[in-house]
């Protein structure tokens, strides 16, 4: 069938250009040919990835919109054409990687954080301890403290188990398949250093990753991939996934061409089979289902680490929030729309659930309402791009945040959205072994590294503006945020008043 | 060791199997179970649990190892995601048998009711084996990548064998029925294949230990027609999107 796509960029390479090949040894997605003593570029390939850009040696290279034109129509717009194109000549389902990518709101963009002036007076972070520290579990509705035979005091009551994260940020589930195992031993690595966790999503824990056991998150999915005995005992904590901010209500597929032998053994299944994860739990069907879950995780692992609750924000995000929590989790991951994912149907990344920020302002009311905040801590996860985002994430009443995106950003990631496809330029998204070896774990661990130091950072200095010395009294303090530009039923919802009042 | 259980919480059920796991105690025997749940969960090791009574939801969920033995029934999420080891049931079996199980052995005497052996695996030199004497309900092998599931059916000839959507998605392992199936009972990502000498070798060595463990005669249960179904593809949805990794690309 002949191809009507018009092309989405124009490669241009300038007269700086020496030849030298780079580029395209680089191009992972065959955009570039060197013939007969020039490159050629064939640009209806192109995603845009920036590989050549970033490598190119002399900077010859620009990546530009294509800059042919039709019509305008601001009803079918060129992306609209562009899908429905795609779908007559394939007849299939359209994939695309990363969050959602359309303009709908960014609420945090339409909040603003308070400072202390003169009267409660700001900290310097710089001489004032700031405590980040941050336990993520259950906590017992009251402490019993008793003196024991000499008289000191002593907590009686036992302490349900908790994470304890040095900075209220942890890396979120990306599943080995849908990164490499690169990808996983810098997060898990990075993790380590800074007192914190990583998630290693539902595909399983590589064998080499076993030894950070202590700052791994596993996580139990609907197709149940490596999990086993070992695998819930290596473990600080266990989440089962009910869903993704990415892609409410539907499961995944992992293409049997990326299950590698090494992705088949952490998953335990054979090599080059699909790897599907069903859309609901084959074994959960109602909140009794989910607890009856949850407590067979407990009872496998004696009790003795946390177990959670991954849910996507979607409209009853609420009742679904609390209902997890009376049946036992410990911790809620409420991922947000804007979280990235490897692969999405397209119409259900654009369309299908809502911002992180709705979902967290109404989970933590109803939870306040009900008098059960204390026995489930929340973890933000979807689209966190800052330390700004962070702080409004705890604000409007998060423990602690999970980043994915942010942290592939840091790895080299460009939101090409190409992650489907196998071909990441960048080496993050793919099991080719050559473009693996892009990915340099020692750098890759320094970078995400000096991320998390530079948000927390800048998280100790905002605490300091706002006067706050401990993290956990910004947790659910709305009252320093305002908003601006929001409608007032939005500002209802977030439980935000707006600025000036 | 033996415990009367009927007014314990399965909570300490399964400490007092943990201690006689640690005290090296191979044999155990529970009286008076009464649904209790989670019996045996994540056993790792070569513990015998002997349970006379009905055992509850998802007994030797995670199992690992051991032998849990039931006299009596099991209600639902037996051998859930179990790896290794042996369940045997002297009676009958709620739903979501052997649910995302990858290794391993259950045997259930009498019936199961939906969604057995969904989402079953094979991984390594243990594939998962689950054999049932009596019938099976709807969704029998739906989404099945790995591992053997038989249904025999042999209490009641006037019950139907299997309901429908039996190996829907199935893109791994093998079903036997001991009877036949009409086409639209299984999914159609499912194929009925003819046995070959080397399956009714199979069948033989495989059926001698359940019919022996149950008082089954071996040979009148083999005397009788047998179906097979099996995966037609191993990536069953290649083709349902555009653009992903072997599907149709839009960029070549």
């Amino acid at each position: 069938m002949k191809n009507f796509l018009p092309s989405d960029f124009l490669v241009h390479i300038g007269p700086e250009c020496i030849l030298c090949g780079r580029c395209v040894r680089e191009c992972s997605f065959g955009v570039l040919e060197q013939k007969e003593g020039r490159i050629i570029a064939h640009h209806a390939r192109c995603v845009a990835c920036q590989r050549c850009v970033v490598f190119c040696p002399r900077s010859a290279i620009a990546i530009l919109p294509h800059p042919s034109t039709s019509r305008h129509n601001a009803y079918w717009t060129p992306e609209q054409r562009r899908a429905l194109l795609r779908q007559a000549q394939t007849g299939a389902i359209l994939l695309a990687g990363a969050g959602n990518d359309q303009p709908y709101l960014s609420i945090w963009d339409h909040l603003l954080l308070d400072a202390s002036q003169v009267t409660n007076p700001s900290i310097d972070p710089l001489r004032e301890p700031m405590e980040l520290v941050t336990f993520i579990g259950r906590k017992p509705d009251h402490l019993e403290i008793v003196p024991d035979e000499n008289g000191e005091l002593r907590l009686a009551t036992e302490l349900p188990p908790q994470l304890k994260l040095d900075t209220p940020i942890i890396f979120g589930a990306m599943s080995l398949g849908a990164v490499n195992l690169r990808v996983h031993k810098i997060l898990a690595e990075a993790a380590r250093r800074a007192g914190t966790y990583f998630n290693c999503g539902e595909g399983g824990l590589h064998e080499e990753l076993y030894p950070y056991g202590q700052n791994t998150i596993v996580q139990v999915a609907s197709g149940r991939f490596g999990v086993h005995q070992r695998y819930l005992d290596a473990a600080a904590a266990i989440e089962i996934k009910i869903g993704q901010g990415a892609k409410p209500g539907i499961g995944g597929h992992l293409a049997g061409e990326k299950v590698t032998e090494e992705i088949a053994r952490t998953r335990m299944i054979p090599p080059g089979t699909d790897a599907i994860s069903p859309a609901p739990h084959h074994d959960i069907y109602s909140i009794e289902d989910l607890a009856q879950l949850i407590y067979a995780l407990k009872e496998a692992t004696n009790y003795s680490k946390p177990v959670g609750v991954k849910i996507a924000a979607v409209h009853h995000v609420a009742a679904i929030a609390t209902g997890a929590a009376r049946a036992g989790a410990d911790f809620l991951t409420i991922d947000g729309f804007r979280g990235g994912t490897g692969a999405a149907p397209l119409v259900i990344r654009n369309h299908v659930g809502l911002p992180l920020e709705i979902a967290l302002a109404a989970v933590d009311d109803r939870l306040r309402e009900e008098g059960i905040r204390h026995q489930v801590s929340i973890i933000a996860s979807g689209g966190i791009r800052s330390s700004a985002d962070v702080i409004k994430a705890i604000a409007l009443g998060a423990d602690a945040v999970s980043i994915c995106t942010a942290a592939l950003i840091a790895l080299g990631c460009t939101l090409c959205q190409a992650c489907y496809t196998g071909r990441c330029a960048w080496g993050l998204t793919t099991q080719d072994p050559e473009l693996i070896k892009r990915l340099d774990i020692d750098e890759g661990v320094e970078r995400v590294q000096n991320l998390l130091r530079a948000w927390t950072l800048e998280i100790k200095e905002v605490m300091g503006a706002l006067g706050i010395n401990a993290i956990e009294s910004l947790r659910g303090n709305r009252e320093r945020l305002r908003s601006i530009g929001l409608d007032v039923h939005t500002q209802e919802v977030l439980g935000v008043r707006p600025a000036g009042m | 060791m033996e415990l009367h259980a009927h007014h314990l919480h399965y909570r300490e059920v399964n400490q007092w199997l943990r201690r006689c796991s640690q005290d090296g105690i191979h044999h155990v025997t529970l009286h008076g179970i009464r649904g209790q749940r989670y019996i045996g969960t994540g056993l790792n090791n070569s513990l015998r649990i002997h349970i006379h009574g009905t055992a509850g939801n998802d007994l030797g969920a995670f199992m690992n190892g051991g032998e849990i033995i039931v006299y009596g029934n099991a209600q639902d999420g037996v051998g859930n995601t179990m790896n290794a080891g042996r369940i045997i049931i002297h009676g009958h079996a709620g739903d979501v048998v052997a649910h995302s199980m990858r290794g391993g052995t259950i045997y259930v005497r009498d019936d199961v009711g939906y969604r057995a052996g969904i989402h079953m695996k094979a991984w390594g030199d243990n594939p998962p084996l689950v054999i049932i004497g009596g019938t099976a309900r709807d969704f029998l092998g739906e989404y099945m990548a790995g591992g053997t599931l038989i249904v025999l059916g042999l209490h009641d000839p006037s019950a139907p064998l299997v309901g429908s959507y039996v190996g829907t998605g199935m893109h791994g392992g093998v079903i036997y029925l001991r009877g036949t199936i009409a086409p639209y009972q299984y999914g159609k990502e499912a194929g009925l294949q003819p046995l070959t000498p080397d399956d009714w070798e199979y069948l033989q060595r495989t059926l001698a230990p359940f019919c022996e463990e149950f008082g089954f005669d071996l040979e009148a249960v083999l005397d009788h027609t047998f179906c097979k179904l099996v995966p037609l593809s191993r990536r069953p949805y290649g083709r349902l999107y555009e653009g992903a990794v072997g599907a149709v690309s839009n960029h070549s």
